[in-house]
């Protein structure tokens, strides 16, 4: 009788132990792999995921194992390697292009209990696939500032990758900060349809400086727009994309937006590690690090610099947001009425472009 | 002293042993790079060779993916080999496969989102249609003005890539993609997807329509009054013509065959493995498949082994890339190796390597 008793609490015991462990149960070793749509020199984009990677081997050392593939195209293939990840042990995959939104789902599907984490995407079909994204517009509202005080032409431009939600949002944010300014500002879009091909970047950096353009931002992950602007003995500037791209400082670079995957990588891997890792829908900012401004070069005059440098502090604080009304849209009607604020929600389904954007979103 | 001797007549041993000669020196040089990248180059070749067919972990997977990967190379070096035979050089195969796909995806949008029976073998004309128009572009200019097709045929991939680019954009556009180009996704829409057609083997049309295509040509070439012509107009035009073949006819012919035969490929890729048009639809089948085509010796059965050994080193060189950290550039390195290798040993074929210094003929 005794005995029974001790085997059955025993048994009790060990099934808490394990049901316990199946909800929280942290790992000792964690396999982290990421897929990049460029080669990890870039210096834009696929470089700086890159950098997070390293930084996560860094904070984590033995305990972590990183693999990754460059180059890797947004189509048949991708589905291919995220199989072969999944099938190689990986515990996380990190894919980091928009174009791997369909691809990384229907793994995730094949591979429960493997976790996947799609960037700058809207698909969470699967309880195992995360999003992640940074507020790039924030950034882009600080350049948008600089280009309006700093062209002498009035015509700035920007390169756009692709015309989806995301690039069309920075692509306003740019617009209306350069406007408020500088009302005489004209703003000259070229879509470049590629996120990673300098030959096509600088043509199209080389068509917006034929048309009079003076401040070129770019959505494209090479310095390609960067070294056409370096060609026209500095009546050109432009912004270091992705990363700070310093090695074009003082100009044409004057300033660059960085992306820093790295907080969020570690805090997600260690989350795996010490059991904590739920699905999110995760879109940090300047607040927390993970869009951050680099430094603004002597050639921006000392009072636009202390502008920009306040606008930076003020979306840290909190205390002001990019998208805030009055705005309206392209074809004049009320986006968002005095002193309201763009919803989330709006902002990642923006296909339009604000007042005074001349030009159409292709079709 | 090491000298070349001319073969009266091809080595017949050596045809077949330079591939496989080929294939080690590759090999072997490749290794040396790997090995000057600082990895083990025996557990790099071992990634690349062997684990995709036999790794415990993978090959269930990776095996049928040899499959998918080959297909659509296979198909078009096929189409490609027969005009390389008749000296008629078709380098567009890559413009034909993006005009398949792009004939056979925008018969199957164009019925979205019907449900007949018809759609896909519609789209599979269509997809052969395509790749046939693109392909009598040159082959006509050629044969009434006499210009060169592998200039002609190589420009027409650059206007197909544009044509690419623009239906993504514009008319073929996913009308619910959120903005992003590319087409609505064919393997949502059972109608005109090309599926797997058994789970877990990779087969789906285009694997079948390549195989079938082998046996074809080999039939063609082996059996045929026109595959004579085919081999008489490459090895002696002269001859050929006195023996009745119409030049004229023969370009339009090996042409279009080889258009059509792209231009199924790349319908069969769009609605399968790819599943959309997108701007970066093509990744260079048409372009790998003459290095298949030249590595099976212009051969059906050879361009069959070719094909799937080409795939080998791709979906081989993935792993590598991941599991060894290789970079993506040593393994097209790789790959161009075994092409040069397999020109310079050729060299075998032709001539014999003699040693001492010839006697001077008098």
């Amino acid at each position: 009788m005794k005995r029974t008793t001790l085997l059955a609490t025993a048994a009790l015991g060990l099934g808490m132990a394990f049901g316990g462990a199946a909800s929280a149960q942290g790992m000792d070793k964690v396999k982290a792999c990421f897929v990049y749509v460029g080669p990890i020199g870039d210096l834009g984009w696929t470089y700086q995921h890159h950098q997070g990677a390293l930084e996560v081997v860094e904070t984590y050392g033995d305990k972590v194992e990183i693999a990754f593939q460059e180059n890797v195209p947004e189509g048949a293939d991708a589905e291919r390697v995220l199989t072969q990840m999944a099938l190689s042990g990986c515990n996380i995959i990190f894919t980091t292009s928009f174009g791997y939104m369909d691809p990384t789902n229907t793994v995730a599907a094949k591979f429960p209990d493997i976790k996947f984490e799609h960037s700058t995407g809207y698909k969470r079909e699967h309880p195992n696939v995360s999003t992640y994204n940074a507020r790039f517009y924030e950034g882009r509202a600080i350049q948008g500032h600089i280009a309006g005080k700093m062209t002498k032409t009035n015509k700035i431009g920007y390169i756009g990758s692709f015309p989806i939600p995301e690039v069309v949002m920075g692509i306003n944010s740019y617009y209306l900060h350069a406007k408020k300014v500088n009302p005489d500002v004209q703003l000259s879009v070229v879509w470049a349809f590629t996120w990673f091909d300098p030959a096509k970047e600088a043509d199209a950096a080389k068509a917006l400086i034929d048309q009079g353009v003076d401040v070129i931002a770019a959505h494209t992950d090479s310095t390609a727009p960067l070294a056409e602007a370096a060609k026209t003995n500095g009546a050109v500037i432009g912004f270091g994309q992705a990363s700070d791209m310093a090695d074009f400082k003082p100009s044409p670079r004057v300033s660059s937006i960085i992306d820093n995957w790295a907080p969020y990588y570690v805090k997600r891997v260690g989350q795996l590690l010490d059991g904590t890792y739920e699905q999110v829908d995760s879109w940090a900012g300047i607040p927390e690090g993970e869009v951050e401004i680099g430094e603004i070069t002597d050639a921006v005059p000392a009072e636009v610099k202390a502008e920009a440098e306040a606008m930076r502090d003020a979306i840290e604080a909190g205390t002001y947001h990019p998208f805030t009304g009055p705005i309206n849209k392209q074809d004049g009607s009320v986006w968002l009425a005095d002193g309201d604020v763009a919803s989330d929600g709006d902002l990642l389904g923006m296909t339009f472009f604000i007042e005074g954007i001349t030009g159409d979103i292709p079709q | 002293m090491l000298r070349l001797e001319k073969r009266p007549s091809p080595s017949r041993f050596w045809q077949g042993a330079t591939p496989v000669l080929a294939v080690v020196l590759t090999m072997i040089a490749g290794g040396l790079m790997f090995a000057a990248l600082g990895k083990n180059p025996v557990e790099a070749i071992r990634t690349i060779f062997w684990d995709p067919l036999f790794h415990p972990q993978f090959a269930s997977y990776s095996r049928p993916q040899l499959l998918v990967k080959a297909g659509p190379l296979i198909l078009i070096a096929i189409g490609l080999s027969l005009g390389f035979r008749a000296g008629i050089w078709n380098i567009g195969a890559e413009g034909q496969y993006i005009m398949g796909a792009l004939f056979g995806a925008g018969v199957g949008l164009a019925f979205y989102p019907a449900d007949h029976w018809f759609i896909f073998p519609l789209m599979v004309i269509a997809g052969a249609l395509g790749g046939w128009i693109w392909a009598m572009i040159p082959a006509i200019l050629k044969t009434k003005f006499n210009t060169n097709e592998i200039l002609v045929s190589l420009l027409m991939v650059y206007i197909a890539q544009n044509f690419l680019s623009s239906m993504s954009l514009g008319l073929l556009r996913n009308p619910q993609g959120g903005g992003f180009p590319g087409s609505r996704n064919l393997s949502q829409y059972p109608a005109a997807s090309n599926p797997e057609l058994f789970a877990g083997t990779g087969m789906h049309w285009g694997v079948i329509a390549a195989l079938m295509a082998v046996i074809a040509a080999y039939i063609l070439l082996q059996r045929h009054i026109l595959g004579f012509h085919i081999k008489l107009a490459g090895q002696a035009p002269r001859a050929a013509r006195y023996a009745g073949v119409n030049p004229t006819g023969l370009v339009l012919l090996c042409m279009g065959i080889s258009g059509a035969l792209a231009g199924l490929a790349g319908l069969f890729e769009v609605a399968g493995p790819a599943g959309q048009i997108s701007i970066g639809f093509n990744v260079g089948y048409g372009f790998t498949a003459i290095i298949v085509a030249f590595l099976g010796r212009l051969n059906p059965i050879g361009i069959l082994l070719a094909g799937l050994l080409m795939a080998l080193t791709y979906i081989g060189g993935e792993l590598a890339q991941f599991m060894l950290g290789l970079p993506a550039a040593a393994i097209q390195a790789f790959q161009g190796m075994l092409l040069f290798f397999l020109l310079a040993v050729d060299l075998l074929s032709n001539y014999r390597i003699r040693l001492g210094y010839k006697k001077e003929a008098i």
